[in-house]
């Protein structure tokens, strides 16, 4: 198994180099001149124009700059700068955070919630359907689940988000309406209820239809014939295989939040990753799109191998060679 | 979330759970300034953005310039009836509009404790005044004797492979330390609004050492305001916390202990927590939330005209808009006040005049006629102009959502009023936009802003009528007057100059005025004394008081 995680972590050299130098050709590619947006209305002369194409290194041919940027990264730890002098490292540093601190807070929302609305669905719909009953629908959980999840999918994020901030934020002021100056977890639970509110239908459906057929499963006859207890049945048997697709949908998840939510960081104010690559974006700030993207490349990799390594613990059939 | 709470018992529960949870623990949204004359120190909040700098030199959005006027003095400041007077100056003269001889007030220091003398602002202005710097202020000292040394032009322009040379010298001839808390400016031609100028935040002094480290500088400015960064100063992104300078002894000290910038993404998040009570000061009201703030905030909703102009420019190098007649046309056939309560919600004023209601010698619809909407009129005038041929591009930057939807006005006003048919918009991306129309690549009337950098006429017709204007107008009547107006011998008697300068530039309509922006402010019940200044678009940061 450590074998395999060294091969996979030894994989991603490429995969990173690959797609930072996509990255910056996309980058170098955007139409419009930086620089001229920075001063606005107001003339720019050609001496301070050209000062700070020199200071961002804009002249230089695509793999000059390409090249450069590779170097700082490797052997100098530096990502660049931002057009108002903070350095990118420190910018992603300080926005990560924020965004770890509300991915993990919607995570454990879709986890919890949605891991119990399923199980609950589930074994609502085991019972009803009963043998042979198949995956047909049963039981009031299985249909609230379903009905309530379906409305919480089809919900847009954003209404969802300033709905929220209006009623428990403004109205009842349960929630601070926006910003990060309560801290963790008070400023995170209501946008991390908002990020997690679509994914964990997501969530809740498939542990209830992966636990449905895995009741059907033989072993899980057996187990019953033996006489166990039902909670040993479901909590030992059952839901420990039914959680392999989930916890592959739960670990795409977190790459997923850890990219932020541009939306929902906007609206409740936190200066996440999300947030701050929208900013980027729209001044076309090179460093900072390609080391926020970057950096979310490498959580997207480490995220598929801890999955990849998660399903050996769940499935001991499962061997890594 | 609800939706499930309320159809599943165990999950309400859970949720339940999760929601009384900051109920209980009461008082969770401190902002650390509960001041309730418990001796706590009383400071108040002011939503803004991310500014881009913090050195006055290179500060030039009016972002970073909120928190630089906090910051700093300067040698004159702007008074509520539009009159420049001194700040640091103890005196600014001149006999011939050209050399200038500034006397600083003595006694005044940095927020370090250094005196600010006469080197303090030499040094400031040659710093900005260096092209290698690359602070975007640099432009503003275009007029002072020897910049050009400071800034060579690019041999070949700015596609060709040659680079500017390296100046020879990084101070400008025209500054002159005399003594102490005395220099000379010499300015490269005659310049009555020069003192006027010197109230923008760009012109503000710097300390000894901050030459050494121009970019920490940036980052963390000693100056010579009111307030002084605290200990945490800039958090990028999140707030910048300030704190009353206790040697202050300028002629705006503060009333509060401190203040806070809180850095807000979004204007509409800005005002959900005003109301919410948790920021103090909000410059920037959403359009669409006014009707909603004037209820909410009553006396505390508070509209003060702006400096900032929005203009419709004919690009005057196609042929087909050097016709007056058409550019009349054009003119006459727009709606301004129809546009301005449908899309701004009121917030804007419809506008015949180039310069500003708070620039001294405005006057109301200076264009008369020609910028009224009078539909039969702008008919004749399209008629007699021969119609207009080919497709009609109207353009404008992505920025803003707002810019399509006037547009849209305008082009269906066009149809109507002229029978335009074939009209077609050009969306740019901001990144794109100003460069498109400084290259003279815009194929239509396009959408220009401006922000006024000072109180005085010159400011917006130099842009309009000089030789660097965008549109290949040829202002040359224009500038003649602009410049008998900048020789005269006081601010007052060069208003009439400028004042048929704008005549003339609103006859031959080049580019036709639209509306006059508003600022749209509010503040929360915890503060007392805001009183809003046009000239500065924010609040009077010095005179707030805490409940």
């Amino acid at each position: 198994m450590w074998r395999y995680a060294v091969r996979r972590v030894l994989q991603m050299v490429p995969v990173l180099l690959g797609t930072t130098l996509f990255i910056y050709v996309l980058v170098f590619a955007l139409p419009g001149d930086p620089i001229r947006a920075l001063a606005g209305e107001k003339p720019l002369p050609d001496s301070v124009y050209q000062a700070l194409r020199d200071h961002y290194h804009l002249d230089d041919p695509l793999l000059v700059q390409y090249g450069r940027y590779v170097f700082g990264v490797l052997f100098r730890g530096d990502f660049g700068e931002t057009f108002n002098g903070q350095s990118v490292g420190q910018l992603i540093a300080d926005s990560w955070t924020v965004t770890a601190q509300l991915a993990a807070t919607a995570w454990l929302f879709e986890l919890v919630v949605g891991m119990s609305l399923g199980v609950w669905a589930g074994l609502s719909a085991a019972r009803r359907g009963g043998r042979g009953g198949g995956t047909r629908r049963g039981g009031f959980a299985d249909a609230a689940v379903l009905g309530g999840t379906t409305v919480a999918i089809a919900i847009p994020s954003f209404v969802l988000a300033y709905s929220a901030q209006l009623v428990f934020g403004l109205k009842l002021g349960w929630f601070p309406t926006a910003g990060t100056d309560a801290g963790w977890p008070m400023s995170y639970l209501l946008p991390g209820m908002v990020v997690a509110a679509a994914e964990l239908g997501y969530v809740a459906r498939l542990t209830r239809t992966s636990l449905v057929e895995n009741m059907r499963a033989d072993y899980v006859r057996t187990a019953v014939s033996k006489g166990l207890p039902r909670h040993r049945v479901v909590v030992r048997h059952t839901l420990r295989n039914s959680l392999i697709p989930v916890v592959t949908y739960l670990g795409t998840q977190i790459g997923y939040f850890m990219a932020g939510s541009i939306i929902v960081e906007g609206i409740f104010n936190l200066p996440g990753i999300g947030h701050e690559i929208w900013l980027a974006l729209q001044i076309k700030e090179g460093p900072t799109i390609v080391g926020i993207v970057t950096f979310l490349v490498l959580v997207y990799l480490f995220a598929n191998l801890v999955v990849d390594l998660l399903y050996g613990v769940l499935d001991p059939r499962i061997r890594y060679d | 979330m609800t939706e499930l709470a309320r159809r599943t018992p165990w999950a309400a529960g859970l949720a339940v759970l999760v929601l009384t949870v900051p109920a209980c623990s009461g008082g969770g949204d401190g902002d650390g300034d509960g001041n309730k004359g418990d001796g706590k120190p009383k400071t108040f909040t002011v939503a803004n953005q991310e500014p881009t700098h913090l050195a006055p030199g290179a500060a030039n959005d009016s972002y970073s310039i909120h928190v630089v006027n906090a910051l700093f003095d300067r040698l004159t400041k702007i008074n509520s009836a539009g009159k420049v007077v001194n700040e640091q100056a103890a005196s600014i003269t001149s006999t011939d509009q050209k050399k200038w001889t500034i006397k600083v007030k003595p006694g005044l220091t940095f927020h370090n404790g250094e005196p600010v003398t006469a080197q303090s602002y030499v040094d400031a202005w040659n710093t900005a005044a260096y092209g290698p710097n690359g602070w975007e202020n640099n432009y503003y000292f275009g007029n002072i004797k020897g910049y050009d040394a400071l800034n060579p032009e690019d041999p070949d322009g700015d596609e060709g492979p040659k680079k500017a040379p390296k100046p020879k010298t990084d101070k400008l001839s025209g500054l002159k330390v005399v003594d102490g808390q005395t220099f000379e400016v010499t300015l490269t031609g005659s310049f009555s609004q020069f003192p006027l100028t010197l109230a923008f935040t760009g012109f503000a002094p710097m300390p000894k050492g901050a030459a050494a480290d121009l970019k920490a500088f940036d980052q963390r400015p000693i100056g010579t305001g009111p307030f002084m960064l605290t200990g945490s100063g800039w958090e990028h992104n999140k707030q910048i916390t300030l704190k009353k300078f206790a040697g202050y002894k300028g002629g705006r000290p503060a009333h509060a202990d401190g203040m806070t910038f809180k850095i807000y993404a979004s204007r509409d998040t800005a005002y959900t927590d005003l109301v919410a009570g948790r920021v103090d000061i909000l410059e920037t009201i959403p359009p669409a939330k006014i009707s909603e703030a004037k209820r909410l905030l009553g006396d505390r909703f508070v509209a003060t005209p702006s400096g900032t102009m929005d203009y419709l420019e004919f690009p005057l190098y196609d042929k087909r808009f050097r016709n007056r007649d058409l550019r009349y046309a054009i003119s006459m056939a727009i709606n301004r006040q129809a546009i301005v309560e449908t899309v701004f919600n009121n917030a804007f004023n419809p506008t015949g005049s180039i310069v500003s209601p708070i620039v001294p010698g405005y006057r109301p619809n200076a264009c008369g006629t020609p910028c009224t909407y009078l539909p039969r009129h702008a008919k004749d005038y399209f008629d007699k102009a021969g119609g207009f041929s080919g497709t009609l591009e109207l353009w404008f930057s992505n920025a803003d959502p707002s810019y399509e939807q006037w547009m849209t006005d305008v082009a269906n006003q066009l149809k109507q009023n002229l029978g335009i048919n074939d009209v077609k918009f050009r969306k740019i991306p901001v990144a794109d936009y100003l460069s498109n129309l400084s290259d003279h690549k815009a194929t239509g009337p396009y959408r220009a802003n401006w922000v006024m950098d000072y109180p005085s006429a010159e400011n917006y017709l130099t842009t309009r009528c000089g030789d660097a204007n965008r549109m290949s107008y040829d202002g040359e009547a224009c500038m003649d007057l602009v410049t008998k107006g900048n020789r005269a011998d006081s601010i007052e008697e060069s208003v009439r100059f400028y004042q048929r300068a704008e005549q003339t530039l609103l006859k031959d309509l080049p580019a036709t005025p639209l509306w006059n922006w508003q600022n749209q402010q509010g503040y929360s019940k915890r503060v007392g004394n805001v009183r809003f200044d046009p000239y500065e678009n924010s609040a009077h940061y010095d005179q707030v008081t805490v409940k």
